[in-house]
């Protein structure tokens, strides 16, 4: 599904975000990406959804490689069967949240007779088809996340990438995002989560691979222990 | 397509101000552009007013016979510079200096002014080289015995005409590029004013030509409307200027028209095309 092998990132002006990499996420599974500020979660999910580039080592998504897909059409054709969600919603504001969903089929050349009843599909599986016509600003934090991961589930990806979805939520709103993630992940779409909240990690036995200046510190799929410092001394 | 134009129509009703600007923007550049299109125009026109009083006029020996006269002009109305050429006789001579001159008519007595073939030359053909060409070709026939055609007004003339073209030139280009720069930084602000939902659709998985149509349909329609209210108020200002300034400016001819209204769309499409592949590229 993913895979990173020996994969480094290095910026020009910030230095070495990632060093040496390698994990892979199989189909259907649920990971946590952990780890503090800098550590180089989100650079891992840019590079899953190649809006970067590795500048060594090789990404593999979905059968598709770092090393051979380099055409902005690719990576698009690529994204499609790709959900991203991201703590700032990113959502439109002048429309509303059917409007919204329905975006993310139009783009990409989806039949007028099939967006409306996949978007009222989306809507309900995450709770909202009482608020197709809501436009965010009318939503609470929550309920634009529900929008935003109804826009990412709309094209049925084969995996789910989630950058901090619950960073901006209270309590009770991150508990009904992560249920809802892994209701997605039940039904059999991968997801790879990035998160800082270490008591929703501890709460699910989901595989965590934790990251510390750019490398794998902990990954319970290999079944060691966490390094002393690591997740395990954070909580 | 049926999208691209709701998202673009969706667009400027999102940023109805914005819209305008940019519509507004285009207008003024292009306007200023045609002003200077207009100005130049007249210039023109002017001149080949002036250059169409060129004139070779070869005099002819007194007593050559009519039939000789008739052939060496239909021989040189055949020359491909020339327009027409036509035989002036004597009394011919004698009737147009006394009609120019006015009160001093009565100066000439018949007999005096020689009879010549006066050659008009064909547009194109009025440059000094030509026209000396030509005088020297005809100062070849036997019976004529001299060539007038101003040769010192003529190259003035020319030289100014050379002047005119390259100043015009110069300045419309200027004008050209300061337009297409003034409308791609308008363009630009439109695009800018969109990058969260460009990079939405990025992330969605919309191909670089999707995100580009809507901008492209949006730009090119701004371009048309620009171009009309461009066309309007330099019509606007020529007419003024012929109220006031009392002297009948030429128009843009239709195919002009069409032309700066198609310049106009091409300007916009460009720019949106250029504005929003330069975002595209940096996103």
């Amino acid at each position: 599904m993913i895979q990173f092998h020996n994969v480094s990132k290095e910026y020009q002006r910030s230095g070495r975000a990632l060093a040496e990499v390698t994990f892979r996420l199989h189909k259907g599974e649920f990971a946590f990406l952990t780890g503090p500020s800098g550590a180089g979660k989100s650079t891992i999910l840019r590079l899953a959804y190649f809006e970067e580039w590795p500048t060594s080592g090789e990404v593999r998504v979905s059968d598709l490689s770092s090393k051979e897909i380099r055409t902005r059409s690719a990576v698009a054709k690529l994204r499609r069967k790709l959900g991203i969600v991201f703590q700032d919603f990113r959502l439109l504001d002048d429309r509303s949240a059917e409007a919204n969903v329905a975006f993310a089929l139009e783009v990409i050349g989806t039949r007028r007779d099939q967006i409306t009843p996949r978007v009222n599909r989306a809507l309900s599986q995450v709770g909202l088809a009482a608020k197709l016509k809501a436009y965010p600003r009318e939503l609470s934090g929550g309920e634009q996340q529900r929008v935003a991961i109804a826009r990412a589930l709309v094209n049925d990806p084969v995996v789910l990438i989630a950058d901090e979805p619950t960073g901006n939520l209270d309590e009770r709103a991150t508990r009904g995002v992560f249920q809802l993630l892994r209701d997605i992940n039940t039904a059999g779409t991968a997801v790879l989560m990035a998160t800082h909240d270490l008591e929703l990690v501890r709460s699910t036995d989901y595989r965590t691979i934790e990251l510390d200046h750019g490398r794998i510190v902990y990954d319970s799929a290999e079944s060691r222990p966490p390094a002393a410092g690591r997740l395990g001394e954070l909580t | 397509m049926r999208i691209a134009f709701r998202d673009a129509l969706f667009a400027v009703r999102k940023a109805p101000l914005l819209s305008v600007l940019s519509v507004m923007t285009i207008a003024f550049s292009l306007f200023a552009f045609a002003l200077f299109g207009l100005v130049a125009i007249n210039i023109k026109r002017a001149l080949e007013g002036v250059e169409e009083r060129v004139e070779i006029r070869a005099f002819v020996t007194d007593g050559t016979p009519m039939e000789e006269l008739a052939n060496a002009t239909a021989e040189i109305a055949r020359y491909g510079e020339v327009q027409t050429a036509k035989i002036v006789t004597q009394a011919e001579a004698l009737a147009r200096a006394r009609k120019e001159l006015g009160e001093f008519s009565d100066v000439f007595e018949e007999g005096v002014l020689p009879a010549s073939i006066d050659i008009h030359l064909k547009p194109g053909a009025r440059d000094p080289r030509t026209v000396g060409a030509v005088a020297a070709r005809v100062r070849t026939i036997p019976f004529v015995d001299d060539v007038r055609y101003g040769e010192e007004w003529i190259t003035q003339l020319h030289r100014l005409r050379n002047i005119a073209g390259v100043t015009g030139i110069a300045l419309g280009l200027a004008f050209a590029v300061v337009a297409v720069i003034i409308i791609g930084a308008t363009i630009r602000m439109t695009v800018l004013a969109r990058s969260k939902e460009i990079s939405i659709m990025r992330l969605v998985g919309a191909t670089d030509g999707f995100i580009r149509s809507p901008f492209l349909i949006e730009g090119f329609a701004k371009g048309i409307v620009g171009g009309l209210f461009a066309l309007i108020l330099t019509w606007i200002a020529a007419a003024v200027l012929e109220h006031y300034l009392h002297f009948r400016a030429f128009f843009f001819e239709d195919r002009l028209v069409l032309f700066g209204l198609a310049g106009g769309a091409l300007i916009g499409l460009m720019g949106s095309g250029y504005a929003v592949g330069r975002h595209l590229r940096r996103i």
